[in-house]
């Protein structure tokens, strides 16, 4: 399978990056090029193969269920979260208008 | 007295103990050395001074106290910029998160400070780890101090993505340094630089703090002189973190205290789909010096079969993107780092320019495969396929631990490059990691030990690959190696 110019236009506006034209031109050989690469999986069987989500067995443990069990993923911790966003106002992100 | 910037971890604890000098001289003379290479090599991002003289202090003094020391007390490090420091700006080498300054400290970093060990400074990485030549960095390429020989000044790769960590090493401004890998991150830089380097088995350092790429495959782990600092750092980053769901809940083995380097009764596999067409003729040479030092440590070598290798690295090229466009979709403009705003534009529009701006040509074409690899309609024929492949790839190892107790192989297919060889053709740079690749998938232990120079005067490295949790083996099989190798090369002093 090969992308064009519109197919990666689209997995460009999936994926939120902004590409204007030069760009998506200079993109499609080197998908291309990965993905022709990458195609030879294909030639592998794997029949009955179930695919690997964990490299090492293991199973996901619950925390206790109590308020900051941990207090530095814990609650309480606003004004350390919001230090470094580019426009956090009265305790909040701030973002463009999103409603007309 | 001891140029102590020729020391290493253990040099340097045990002498800060035994107050042959004390750990701020022992920081003072390394941030000398880090201040007067970074123009020339460019390893790190921000120097920190002032934090490896407070960390000595408050060793000299707990010692002064007579206090009890910590595994690592005195030693000066280098942290990859992966790994987030508070107060302390931690970028990934990202346009994107410049100027990012956590309020919080990773584990692994937290550990090491607890440990006695101080920071020099944030190291420069490619892009996010994306990278095996450290080219893609936001903040310019690491040079190595590493020169082929005959008076060349072409600038050599330091490898990638740790390329900071093994040029600090390798040209004494730390005498060790945090790597990450995630494909070979930490082992082909090593490789590349002449120092040793550990990633060890999924999970037991602690992804926590550390900006993630790739969740099922990035690993921390120590790259330092030889095998014994590594053995040390090591044991000082890893430990059962409840924070990382992955994380390991084992105890921690006394790696330093059981290294032994007698391989009397350890088999050895030598894995045949490793002696791939167009690998350097100089580095199957090196590994059949391994093999034959590997024998006269005591240890059997047997033939063993790992058939799906060729398959690991395009698996990993669909894995690891498909998991970096989902981790990197936290990079919105919204919560931190950088923002790009268009005069009049909506919040899409405002994810799109922030990205577009934020991230460099490596993470868009990561990002893009990734999304591409997820998408309806492809998920199958791709991404569960690689799964799959991975599925077997892990396999092979598993059938041949029923020959083996470790595993020996090149680190890399060549020695170190210059920079902008390879710049050009992304899969000719991807084919760098087709050796590290296989045991990342599986999440084995793995690491990588300087074995001698070539004929350009490039140190080569040799990989060791273990058994899931036996760190300790393979410690050990690196250790006859460095032994019986000899490596004393050292990059000359251009900088």
């Amino acid at each position: 399978m090969s992308v064009d110019k519109a197919t990666v236009a689209k997995i460009a506006s999936l994926a939120r990056i902004q590409m204007d034209d030069d760009a998506l031109e200079r993109m499609v050989p080197e998908l291309n090029n990965i993905l022709g690469w990458v195609e030879q999986l294909g030639e592998v069987d794997c029949t009955g193969v179930e695919p690997m989500t964990a490299v090492i067995p293991n199973t996901l443990r619950l925390r206790d269920d109590v308020v900051n069990a941990d207090p530095k993923t814990g609650g309480d911790r606003r004004d350390d979260i919001l230090a470094n966003a580019p426009a956090a106002e009265h305790g909040f992100f701030g973002v463009p208008k999103v409603i007309e | 007295m001891t140029n102590l910037t020729e020391l290493g971890v253990a040099a340097i604890r045990d002498g800060v103990a035994k107050g042959d000098f004390t750990a701020r001289e022992v920081a003072e003379a390394f941030n000398a050395n880090v201040a007067a290479a970074q123009d020339a090599l460019n390893a790190f991002i921000v120097t920190t001074p002032d934090a490896a003289l407070a960390a000595a202090d408050a060793v000299d003094a707990d010692r002064a106290a007579g206090k009890e020391l910590g595994r690592m007390a005195g030693v000066p490090i280098g942290m990859k910029d992966l790994f987030a420091t508070k107060g302390v700006q931690t970028t990934a080498a990202s346009h994107i998160l410049e100027g990012f300054t956590p309020q919080y400290e990773s584990t692994v970093s937290s550990n090491l400070w607890a440990a006695g060990a101080g920071m020099l400074g944030k190291l420069n990485l490619d892009q996010f780890a994306m990278g095996s030549s450290n080219e893609t960095s936001y903040f310019g390429n690491v040079v190595s101090p590493w020169r082929r020989s005959g008076g060349s000044n072409t600038q050599m790769s330091p490898g990638g993505s740790s390329g900071g960590s093994s040029t600090c090493v390798s040209a004494r401004l730390a005498p060790a340094a945090t790597g990450t890998d995630t494909g070979g991150s930490i082992r082909q830089p090593a490789a590349f630089a002449g120092i040793t380097g550990v990633k060890p088995t999924y999970g037991r350092c602690s992804r926590w703090g550390v900006v993630a790429f790739a969740s099922s495959l990035d690993q921390a782990g120590p790259m330092a002189h030889d095998v014994r600092d590594c053995a040390i750092m090591l044991g000082a980053m890893a430990g059962f973190d409840p924070k990382d769901s992955t994380s390991l809940d084992m105890p921690v083995p006394d790696w330093e205290a059981a290294l032994n380097s007698d391989m009397k009764g350890k088999k050895v596999g030598i894995p045949k789909e490793y002696r791939m067409e167009g690998t350097d003729p100089e580095i199957l040479k090196s590994w059949d010096d391994g093999i034959a030092w590997l024998k006269d440590a005591g240890a059997e070598i047997v033939d063993i079969s790992l058939p799906h290798t060729k398959y690991a690295l395009p698996a990993y090229y669909i894995i690891a993107p498909a998991e970096a466009s989902s981790n990197l979709a936290r990079y919105d403009g919204v919560r931190y780092g950088l923002r790009d705003l268009p005069e009049g534009a909506g919040l899409q529009d405002m994810y799109a320019a922030t990205r577009a701006a934020g991230f460099g040509d490596e993470v868009k074409r990561r990002v893009l495969i990734g999304t591409y690899v997820l998408s309806a309609g492809f998920y199958d024929a791709y991404y569960n396929q690689a799964q799959k492949v991975r599925a077997l790839v892990a396999q092979d190892f598993e059938k041949a631990w029923e020959h083996c107790d470790v595993i020996l192989a090149p680190t890399t297919p060549t020695a170190s490059f210059g920079l902008g060889e390879k710049s050009d053709d992304p899969l000719a740079m991807y084919l760098n990691d087709v050796f590290a690749v296989p045991a990342s998938l599986a999440g084995l232990p793995a690491m990588s030990v300087p074995c001698g120079v070539n004929s350009e005067g490039l140190p080569l490295g040799l990989q060791i690959v273990g058994k899931a949790f036996d760190e300790q083996g393979v410690l050990n099989a690196g250790l006859a190696i460095e032994e019986r190798a000899g490596f004393t090369a050292k990059p000359e002093k251009w900088w």
